[in-house]
């Protein structure tokens, strides 16, 4: 009782950094019905972003509230996360559109493969750490010498993440830039008709998955302090999976298959093996694959023509 | 480059008591392709502010083609497109809709998982919403079906409400020139005539502008000041609704049963 609950903690708090990114994923899909492989990678480099700014504004400013540095290195990596994605979107994909169904995703792979290269060039290929920010824990309960704990920082990955949500939920439902979005989503023809600038619409959506990606990235190098150039590829096709089982194009899907993935790999590891813990998260992806590829919110497409 | 219009026989008369400057849309041999085929082989038509204009033609004929042309989407080859004054020809299609033309397109294409509020609110995306709800009290009394189904999906209405949606979605920018394409399409007569009168009532009372496709010649061009034929993506024929509907090319081609 006391690990499982323990392991729910855990696996909530891991799963709310794959809904994040998942979400990303999830909203690219579903506007121009691509997977940005590059994704996972842009959250690799939003978690650099993230290191390089907390030290700067550790060592060099000498900044020592965490809750100061935290907000900062968020709408830093947030911005320059954006900025990043925009490119990519620019160069890489906008190009290609019109092009045959592939190419973009091909290309996705290349900057993919670019992105990671580039930080293990620029920032050297080992592990960089980053001294612990938040330690303090708190003891919820505690039986038989077994101590159920929640992290502060946990709880602040909870926090950011369920206010983030929000803010979003907003963004997509009740603003005229979210409205646009998802009638982009349904028929980009018909947007443009209604006078809706597409691309610019499309170039939002990656700028907005990104900056979801740059919180993602921030809280992943909180929560585990290191962080290493190959480090986009694994939680990005475990967010793909959380997508994938949400319902791509989803946006609750995402969140919901986010949060289940992140219990599914810490109770795997809890129960039965944590070197296969990977292998779990990925069966699931074979398994919703084939035996439910539109996911659990995925939309079964019954709507009059 | 002008089409070869067979048999033109009126120039083409606006309302008597209109006086005529520059038409406020005005296609000049433009020709469209999808890829290598041709669509469009070299159009020409005028609509001028306050009329309604048919165009109607059999399947195929390129009727849908042109309304997307005038939309930049696709763009015409070759020709150009006036709309005020302004070339059109080369502007990407949101800019277009927003010098104020609004299409119906064909199929309707009403945002499926959007509710209907949605969909409107989309329609008058272009001024942000200025005049939303004074423009909104407007649609529901031009279609009272709207209200009852405001917050229902646009997936779930019915074909004809669908319609009213499209076109209603069309009047929330407050066009200046309204492309209506095949609205009568797979709707009941009754649902039709509504629909017409609709069109016809916006015309007389407040000058709005309509280029409207049909294959339902019959109704279209009794509704219509002027139309045109179109026949494998050329205008054959030219003229005041009454006029084309007593050729016997026009009865015979797409009058019979028509009606």
């Amino acid at each position: 009782m006391e690990v499982f609950l323990q392991q729910l903690i855990n696996g909530l708090t891991l799963g709310s950094i794959y809904g994040l990114i998942a979400i990303g994923y999830t909203m690219v899909f579903g506007i121009i019905g691509m997977v940005n492989f590059a994704h996972g990678d842009v959250f690799m480099v939003s978690a650099f972003i993230g290191l390089i700014c907390v030290l700067l504004l550790t060592t060099v400013l000498g900044m020592s509230s965490i809750f100061l540095i935290l907000a900062i290195t968020l709408v830093v990596a947030m911005l320059f996360t954006s900025l990043v994605s925009w490119t990519i979107e620019r160069v890489a994909y906008r190009p290609l559109r019109g092009s045959f169904r592939l190419a973009p995703m091909i290309s996705a792979i290349g900057m993919s493969i670019f992105l990671s290269n580039f930080v293990q060039v620029a920032q050297g290929p080992r592990n960089k750490p980053l001294p612990p920010m938040v330690p303090d824990v708190i003891v919820l309960m505690e039986r038989n010498g077994y101590q159920v704990t929640l992290a502060y920082k946990q709880l602040i990955i909870m926090a950011v993440t369920a206010l983030l949500l929000v803010g979003f939920w907003w963004l997509v439902q009740k603003t005229p830039l979210g409205r646009a979005q998802r009638a982009c989503e349904q028929d980009r023809k018909m947007a443009a008709l209604l006078g809706v600038n597409v691309d610019r619409t499309i170039s939002l959506t990656f700028v907005i998955g990104a900056a979801l990606a740059a919180v993602a990235g921030v809280m992943y190098l909180m929560y585990y302090g290191v962080v290493n150039f190959a480090d986009g590829f694994v939680p990005g096709v475990k967010a793909f999976t959380a997508a994938v089982l949400g319902g791509i194009g989803s946006l609750p899907g995402a969140v919901l298959g986010g949060l289940l993935i992140g219990l599914i790999e810490t109770l795997w590891s809890a129960y039965f093996s944590i070197e296969y813990k990977d292998v779990a998260a990925f069966s699931i992806l074979v398994l919703v694959l084939i035996f439910m590829p539109q996911g659990l919110l995925g939309r079964p497409d019954v709507e009059k023509v | 480059m002008s089409a070869p219009a067979e048999t033109t026989e009126a120039p083409a008369p606006a309302r008597a008591s209109e006086p005529r400057g520059a038409p406020l849309l005005s296609v000049a041999g433009v020709k469209t392709y999808y890829g290598k085929i041709i669509a469009l082989k070299g159009v020409d038509l005028e609509v001028n502010e306050g009329e309604i204009v048919t165009l109607i033609g059999a399947n195929g004929a390129g009727k849908s083609t042109l309304m997307m042309t005038i939309c930049g989407s696709p763009q015409a080859r070759e020709g150009r497109i006036v709309f005020d004054g302004r070339d059109i020809t080369r502007m990407a299609t949101h800019d277009i809709m927003r010098l104020r033309i609004a299409q119906s397109p064909e199929g309707r294409r009403i945002f499926a998982r959007m509710t209907v509020y949605e969909n409107l609110q989309m329609g008058a995306a272009i001024d942000g919403n200025a005049h939303f709800d004074a423009d909104l009290e407007r649609m529901f009394e031009l279609f009272p079906r709207l209200k009852e189904r405001i917050n229902q999906r646009g997936g779930t209405l019915s074909g004809g409400e669908q319609q009213m949606l499209a076109i209603a979605r069309a009047l929330m920018s407050r066009p200046r020139l309204l492309l209506l394409d095949e609205p009568s399409l797979g709707l009941a007569p009754l649902v039709v005539r509504q629909i017409f009168e609709v069109i016809r009532d916006l015309n007389a009372s407040e000058g709005l502008t309509v280029f409207l496709v049909e294959q339902n010649a019959y109704h279209a061009l009794k509704l219509a000041h002027r139309g045109y034929v179109l026949v494998n993506g050329l205008i054959t024929l030219s003229g005041t609704g009454r006029e084309l509907l007593e050729r016997p090319e026009v009865k015979a081609a797409y009058l019979e049963g028509g009606r």
